[in-house]
């Protein structure tokens, strides 16, 4: 079928049907491209392949990695071979971003115990997690084969270390549009001092139309770039420009019968709508003291708890999803900021408390039965003491072959931990996860078969989970 | 004439591609397996019925297995000949949805279903697969073959062979081509297309003011000598090129590349052939004797992205450059999508893994490997080679007056031991009482009395030296840092680079009456040398109460030096018993010094020149000098001698000159590389050995060719490769007319889209080829066609009939690509800056953009001309690219992109309708009508409007606009401050002399005019 003129007909329909204003219709669909473009208006053709469990996910993602042998995965053997050289074994062939010559065994510092009925082990650092320890899927057998941020980051995120393929999000857009029309359908926030080092490539759209990127709402300033009116513009002279530019291209529209014309005044009135729907949205202050306490937000700074917070409000209001990064968990302990005995808890302490309220808040809001709350790094670290350089400070390498994430509501099964790890923590023992498997399981919950959700290019059918990946039914309810 | 058909089964396949435009037409062509039914089997069928999956066991992907029926080849499901009784049939027809296939998702369209049961109905033709090499050829590699013009009815409308298929094609599907576009019209589509700048009114009029037959192709002409013509052509070719001002990946430097890109624009303004055009990118340094330019031009593949993250293996992203290389080449000159041949033999079309790897091997033995930018070479303009050439004769010049002892030096430095005699007299060391670090440095006094320091090495100390004063006025301290042999690397400084920062000398005297300390502030400080750059680091940072800034030595660490505080009040011994000096060394990585001497002298200053201690023990010792002496004070001089004070400080401006840029380049290594096919792509899976050589359905290399990337150009624009000018009119034609004739320019294989006037493809890349690939003559037929110059504006029914203005019965029409929409208002604020070339600039983008992990670099918003230049300019970082550019559909240039897509989303409202840089620029064409536009307001709204549209406007919207004006008039006559603050800006808009209220209205209509569909569309 040729989707140009699936877009055309579309259009057609938008004018006639949707006279009255934005309606129902799906912000993706009003997106819609012209000639030069791929038809993507395809998107709000699809349904889901099957029932779906959930209808959007909160994905947490860690960037920089937390260490799985600090916070989830207790490995007590590590206490016996403190400071012992690692068997040569382990890392014959091996290749490590930093580590040079024989590493020596590094134990956790921080004391584990069980919690809940489901008996999950936890590290003291993570307090609040421990609390709902309940609610969780814990996978400790994640594998990737991506040892540097970058390429593991993409590769979680698009199914393929090299730039260039779709995000998850941008996937799920596609498959399942917005149920939002004043709002995108995929948003990213970020805390912490930078960028994920994969960049907006984490949340790119490959191939696929780029109305279904992932757009970053920015902490500070506009959540939208350029949302603001300038200074010195109000809101009245804005809708008065808006009004006789409406009028002018109204009257360009009768004469030309051009189609576009007619979207780009839907348009240019959806932009003065979000004007208010995403200020609205970014203002916490609505929210009662309570649930502020319980996240710990304070209203105006920029955090992961507030981004946690604005998740929460953003699923709420139908987006699809949500895409938090904190970043700073990246601890090869080569001075106080980066290593396992200052840093990682302060990391924790940033992020422990919200990310346990938003599922509480989610679950109180009856939201969290379908939605899929996901965390995680793009690796895991290594159970040896990096000592980059002769450093004195503790901290762990770059791990491909074992580390640990959760997810939680949209049919994950509560209370699970999968999957093991031998008694170093090194390599996984039992059931591993691919990222691919990974993938196929959420799309899976999402009413999708990860072997149908297909997108042309390029001369063949791509799909998010390119020739690999199993549904993890064991994973599920 | 006879009219000779040409392939004329390619009329039904685009019957096939846009049903809308030929249901009930009577196209009675039989059917054809792999163009009309195998597609529809593939995007319908295969995902369920295929090997692996085969649902109901029926395969659909294979002759045999489909022939012999499902469940596993027991029940026929196709009958040849009779399609009502074949159950695929009447499953893909059925109306009832439990028994329709495919199961879920729409049905098939009724003209598909038609397409199936003729194609049973007609013998169900069904090619064997396993003859590989004897399939039938896709039209995309058939040679050119010359065509015969078509004959229409009513040719006068033609112009132009262009014209003459087009109105075949028209009246074949029983249409007609619509008028002639209103000349205004006419001149601003010419203007965007061939120099990407709307035309000024004065060209304006003096086009409407000419009623000559040539007018127009006047226009033309002088729109293809315009340089703008260059910059235009070049946007869309940087996409192809990748070209980008940073490497990319994790951390994404900066390179310099923006010669290639200004190569780009030259080759196209001299309209060089597209064949050397392509020559000179893709092997210029494989030329005999290539020029700078040809070198410069080999930057195309030298685009690609650098990985410079730790622990990577550098093979795997040097691997990942040259397929990169191999896709771009494929993409850009053969339309063909070879990236799954990377791994597999190509699905679709007949590229093998193999042929794959003899392509790589082309590109395998350049010897760029990441993670440096290497090789890359000066690559001065003409003008900075000359200013080059001239800095190094008079470097020349001064090196040799700067190295040669004069008798007159010899008498200047007679006069200078004189003064130095009586200075360095009064010098008498203090042996301090008491010394140690703060922070644990062990100091140890030597014999003559300097301290050495030992022990523990820690980043930063102070030290604290304390001292018996004796009963003298002491007007000046001083503090020589000297060499030692047992500091790590000769001293002064501690550590092995040998410098220091000595961030503050705490002068501290003690009372002798009362026993209480007090600090002393010097009243200045100098020393013989101190070390310079960004920031410098003078003798008087020591004394500034700054602990971050000091004194520090880098480029003259191979000497002792000495530092002179003035005291202010002098020492009074009689007075203070003890002196406490404190030597803070803030600055860390252990910048401490290694070995240091204090004396004091009881005269003041005589602003005799302060000397290295080592020389000036040589100027005051008392005897004779020994011959290396001499020369070593002789040495010295010429490198202090105030008579060559001059000649020193041009030859440091000199060294301190605008270095000419470098630019990345191809080169070969000179042992290739031997190239194996990578199993599954993997740099790490090497398996068969392969040479260079190209694709076995590809038109073959001549005998003898060479066996490097100009082997491979050379090829490419052979006359016998039938895809490069295929592809490249093609891609021109998209630019031109919004829509390739193949509408996929990327992939001209069976994975595109056919092209929808093949006869006149063909003919035009014939053309190309006997014009000597001349891309302005090529443009120039395309612009005079009467098929340019329809009007864009078209009935409901005509729109109906073909929304995609595929048959081209009207002009084309779309919104301007990104870097455009910014260029279209630079020219109507009249702020746009006209630099041709030149470093990437910056103009304004919202602060946070450039938040990257591992990088200091900043946008440094550009405040001059720079603010107005050309999108095409814009610094284009990989990672972050402008963010306007990229709502508006830009790609990030990490791959090669044939088209952008042409989106429409309120994010590019936002950007238009708040992002400052274009409040500037509505503040700029706000202030223009004041000045330029008379007294009365309807004239400005005009003139603002024909800036921005490039017509006038009619009453209604004349009026429409002073509604506006007169409502925003009043708003801000009640909010000054609001006007006020609308029109301010960073810099000199032209507009600080205009009342801010009248400023402030127009303003609000100049960023109506400035996002009006019409400014940003061409029409």
């Amino acid at each position: 079928m040729d989707p140009n003129r699936l877009r055309s007909t579309t259009r057609r329909w938008f004018l006639k049907d949707c006279s009255v204003g934005l309606g129902a219709l799906a912000l993706g669909q009003l997106l819609a491209r012209d000639g030069l473009g791929q038809g993507t208006s395809a998107q709000t053709a699809r349904l889901p392949h099957f029932t779906p469990k959930a209808k959007r996910v909160i994905y947490l993602h860690m960037a920089g990695s937390p260490s799985q042998l600090d916070l989830f995965d207790y490995k007590p053997k590590l206490e016996e071979l403190d400071g012992q050289p690692i068997p040569a074994s382990f890392i014959e062939n091996e290749r490590f971003a930093f580590i040079k010559g024989t590493p020596t065994v590094l134990p956790s510092p921080y004391g584990f115990a069980r919690h809940g009925e489901s008996g999950a082990e936890l590290s003291e650092l993570l307090p609040h997690t421990a609390g709902i320890a309940d609610k969780l899927t814990i996978v400790r057998s994640m594998h990737t084969d991506q040892f540097n941020h970058a390429p593991a980051q993409i590769f979680l995120n698009t199914g393929s270390p090299m730039i260039g393929r779709p995000s998850f999000g941008s996937w799920l857009s596609y498959g399942l549009g917005s149920d939002n029309e004043n709002l995108p359908s995929f948003v990213v926030m970020i805390s912490g001092s930078y960028l994920p080092s994969g960049g907006s490539s984490c949340w790119g759209s490959g191939f696929l139309p780029t109305i279904h990127q992932g757009v970053q709402f920015r902490s500070k300033g506009d959540p939208v770039l350029f949302l603001s009116n300038p200074e010195g513009m109000d809101r009245a002279s804005r809708r008065r420009s808006l009004d006789t530019l409406s009028e002018l291209n109204r009257k360009r529209l009768e004469e030309s019968g051009d189609d576009e014309v007619a979207t780009r005044i839907a348009q240019y009135e959806l932009s003065y709508k979000m004007q208010t729907s995403v200020p609205e949205l970014s203002d916490l202050s609505t929210e009662s003291q309570a649930t502020l306490d319980l996240y710990g937000v304070t209203p105006g700074q920029a955090s992961y708890a507030s981004n946690a917070l604005m998740a929460r409000r953003l699923v709420e209001r139908g987006v699809r999803f949500v895409q938090l990064y904190h970043w700073g968990w990246d601890s090869h302990g080569t001075n106080p900021g980066d290593d396992i005995i200052t840093s990682l808890p302060q990391r924790c302490q940033e992020t422990d408390r919200a990310t346990a309220a938003l599922i509480t808040d989610l679950e109180q809001r009856g939201l969290l039965e379908d939605t899929i709350v996901v965390w995680g790094g793009e690796f895991g670290r290594t159970p040896m003491n990096e000592k980059r350089n002769g450093s004195k400070f503790f901290g762990r390498d770059h791990h491909p072959h074992a580390f640990t994430m959760w997810m939680a509501g949209g049919g994950f099964q509560p209370g699970l931990t999968h999957g093991a790890t031998d008694e170093l923590g090194y390599f996984i023992t039992e059931d591993p996860v691919s990222v691919h498997d990974l993938h196929a399981t959420l799309l899976n919950q999402l009413g999708f078969d990860h072997e149908r959700l297909t997108y042309p290019h390029q001369g063949r059918d791509f799909r998010l989970t390119d020739v690999e990946g199993n549904v993890l039914h064991d994973l599920l309810t | 004439m006879m009219l000779q058909p040409f392939r004329p089964s390619l009329i039904s396949i685009a019957a096939v591609l846009w049903p809308a435009l030929v249901l009930g037409s009577s196209d009675a062509d039989s059917v054809d397996f792999s163009r009309d039914i195998e597609p529809l089997l593939e995007d319908n069928c295969i995902q369920c019925h295929r090997e692996r999956k085969h649902k109901a066991g029926l395969r659909l992907d294979s002759k045999s297995a489909a022939m012999a029926g499902s469940y596993f080849g027991t029940e026929p499901v196709i009958l040849p000949g009779d399609a009502s009784n074949s159950v695929l049939f009447q499953r893909i027809a059925s109306n009832d949805e439990d028994e329709r296939m495919p199961p879920r998702g729409a049905p098939l369209e009724a003209s598909e279903i038609e397409l199936i049961r003729r194609w049973i109905d007609e013998g169900a033709e069904w090619p064997d697969e396993e003859v590989e090499t004897d399939f039938e050829l896709h039209w995309a590699y058939e040679s050119l073959q010359p065509t015969e013009l078509p004959q229409p009815r009513n040719s006068e409308w033609a112009r132009n062979e262009i014209d003459i298929f087009v109105l075949d094609r028209l009246q074949r599907e029983g249409l007609e081509p619509s008028p002639e576009a209103d000349r205004s019209t006419l001149l601003r589509r010419l203007s965007l297309d061939l120099t990407g700048l709307p035309p000024t009114p004065d060209e304006l009029e003096a086009f409407l003011g000419n009623d000559s037959d040539t007018a127009y192709e006047e226009q033309v002409d002088r729109l293809f000598a315009s340089p703008h013509y260059g910059e235009r052509q070049a946007r869309g070719w940087l996409d192809l090129a990748r070209y980008a001002d940073t490497n990319g990946y994790e951390k994404d430097s900066i390179r310099t590349m923006w010669r290639y890109r200004d190569w780009v624009i030259r080759a196209f303004n001299s309209d060089m052939s597209f064949d050397r055009f392509t020559i000179e990118q893709l092997a210029g340094d494989l030329l005999p004797e290539p020029t700078l330019e040809q070198r410069i031009a080999t930057g195309f593949h030298r685009n690609t992205m650098i990985n410079a993250e730790g622990g990577v293996d550098p093979e795997e992203y040097r691997v990942a450059a040259v397929v990169d290389r191999v896709n771009t080449t494929a993409m850009v000159w053969l339309g063909t999508t070879l990236a799954c041949a990377q791994c597999h033999t190509h699905k679709y079309d007949p590229f093998s893994q193999r042929e794959y790897f003899r392509l790589f091997a082309y590109f395998n033995s350049s010897a760029d490997i990441g993670p440096s930018d290497e090789p890359k070479i000066d690559a001065p303009t003409p003008e900075e080679a000359l200013e080059e050439e001239r800095a190094v004769a008079e470097l020349a010049i001064l090196d040799e007056r700067l190295s040669t002892w004069t008798p007159a030096l010899a008498g200047e430095l007679a006069l200078f031991e004189e003064e130095q005699a009586q200075a360095g007299k009064s010098w008498s060391t203090l042996r301090p009482k008491t010394f140690s670090g703060d922070e644990g440095t062990t100091l140890a006094m030597l014999e003559d009395g300097s301290l050495l320091a030992v022990g523990k090495e820690l980043a930063r100390d102070t030290y604290d030296l304390l001292f018996d004063l004796p009963e003298v006025e002491v007007q000046r301290l001083r503090v020589d840092v000297l060499t030692h042999e047992a500091l790590p690397n000769g001293g002064p400084g501690r550590a092995d680079h040998n410098n220091f920062v000595l961030s503050e000398i705490e002068v501290i005297a003690t009372e002798r009456s009362s026993g209480e300390e007090h600090t002393i502030r010097p009243a200045g400080a100098s020393a013989d040398f101190f070390q310079e750059g960004s920031p410098t680091w003078p003798a008087e940072s020591s004394i500034d109460g700054d602990p971050s800034t000091g004194w520090a030595i880098a480029g003259g660490t191979d000497h002792p030096h000495q530092l002179v505080l003035d005291l202010a009040e002098p020492l009074d011994g009689k007075r203070h018993s003890h002196l406490r000096l404190r030597l803070a060394q803030h600055y860390g990585s252990m910048h401490v010094i290694g070995r240091l001497r204090i004396s004091f002298s009881q005269e003041a200053g005589s602003g005799a020149t302060l000397v290295r201690p080592d020389i000036e023990e040589l100027l005051t010792e008392a005897g004779d000098r020994t011959p290396e002496d001499q020369a070593r004070l002789e040495a010295w001089f010429l490198s202090a001698a105030p008579s060559l004070a001059e000649a020193r400080e041009r030859k440091r401006a000199l060294g301190d000159r605008h270095r000419p840029p470098t630019s990345l380049v191809m080169q070969e290594l000179e042992t290739p590389r031997t190239t194996h096919v990578l199993e599954r792509g993997s740099f790490l899976a090497p398996g068969e050995e392969v040479t260079p050589g190209v694709p076995a359905v590809l038109t073959p290399l001549h005998e003898g060719a060479r066996t490097d990337r100009l082997g491979l150009a050379r090829w490419l624009v052979s006359p016998e490769n039938p895809l490069t000018a295929r592809v490249t009119v093609n891609r021109f034609w998209q630019q031109v007319f919004g829509r390739g004739l193949v509408p996929t320019p990327e992939d001209f294989g069976s994975q595109g889209q056919a092209p929808t006037h093949p006869e006149l493809l063909d003919w035009l890349a014939l053309e190309l080829q006997r014009d000597g690939w001349s891309i302005k003559s090529t443009l120039k037929r395309f612009v005079l066609s009467s098929t340019y110059r329809q009007e864009s504006t078209a009935s409901p029914e005509l729109r109906q009939r073909d929304p995609q203005n595929i048959l081209l019965a009207r002009g084309a029409r779309y919104r301007v690509e990104a870097e455009m929409v910014r260029d279209i208002a630079l020219v109507a604020s009249g702020l746009l800056s006209e630099t041709i070339g030149g470093p990437s600039v910056f103009p304004p983008q919202p602060p946070g953009i450039w938040n990257s992990t591992y990088s200091a670099d900043r946008w440094n918003t550009a405040g001059g001309p720079d603010r107005f230049r050309r999108g095409l300019y814009t610094f284009w970082r990989r990672t972050a690219p402008y963010p306007t550019f990229m709502a508006f559909d830009a790609t990030s240039r990490e791959l090669a992109c044939a088209r952008r897509p042409g989106s429409n989303t309120p994010l590019q409202a936002l950007a238009l309708l708040n992002d400052p840089a274009f409040i500037e620029l509505a503040i700029g064409l706000a202030g223009r009508l004041l000045r330029e536009g008379g007294d009365q307001d309807r004239a400005r709204v005009e003139l603002g409007f024909e800036l921005c549209t490039g017509r006038l406007p009619d009453a209604r919207e004349v009026a429409m606009l002073l509604e506006l004006l007169a409502s925003e008039r009043d708003h801000y006559l009640n909010s000054i401050d609001s006007a006020r603050t609308l029109v301010s800006s960073e810099v000199d808009l032209g507009t600080n002399e205009l009342d801010p209220i009248e400023l402030a209205a127009w303003t609000v209509l100049a960023n109506v005019l400035l996002n009006l569909d019409e400014t940003i569309t061409r029409g």
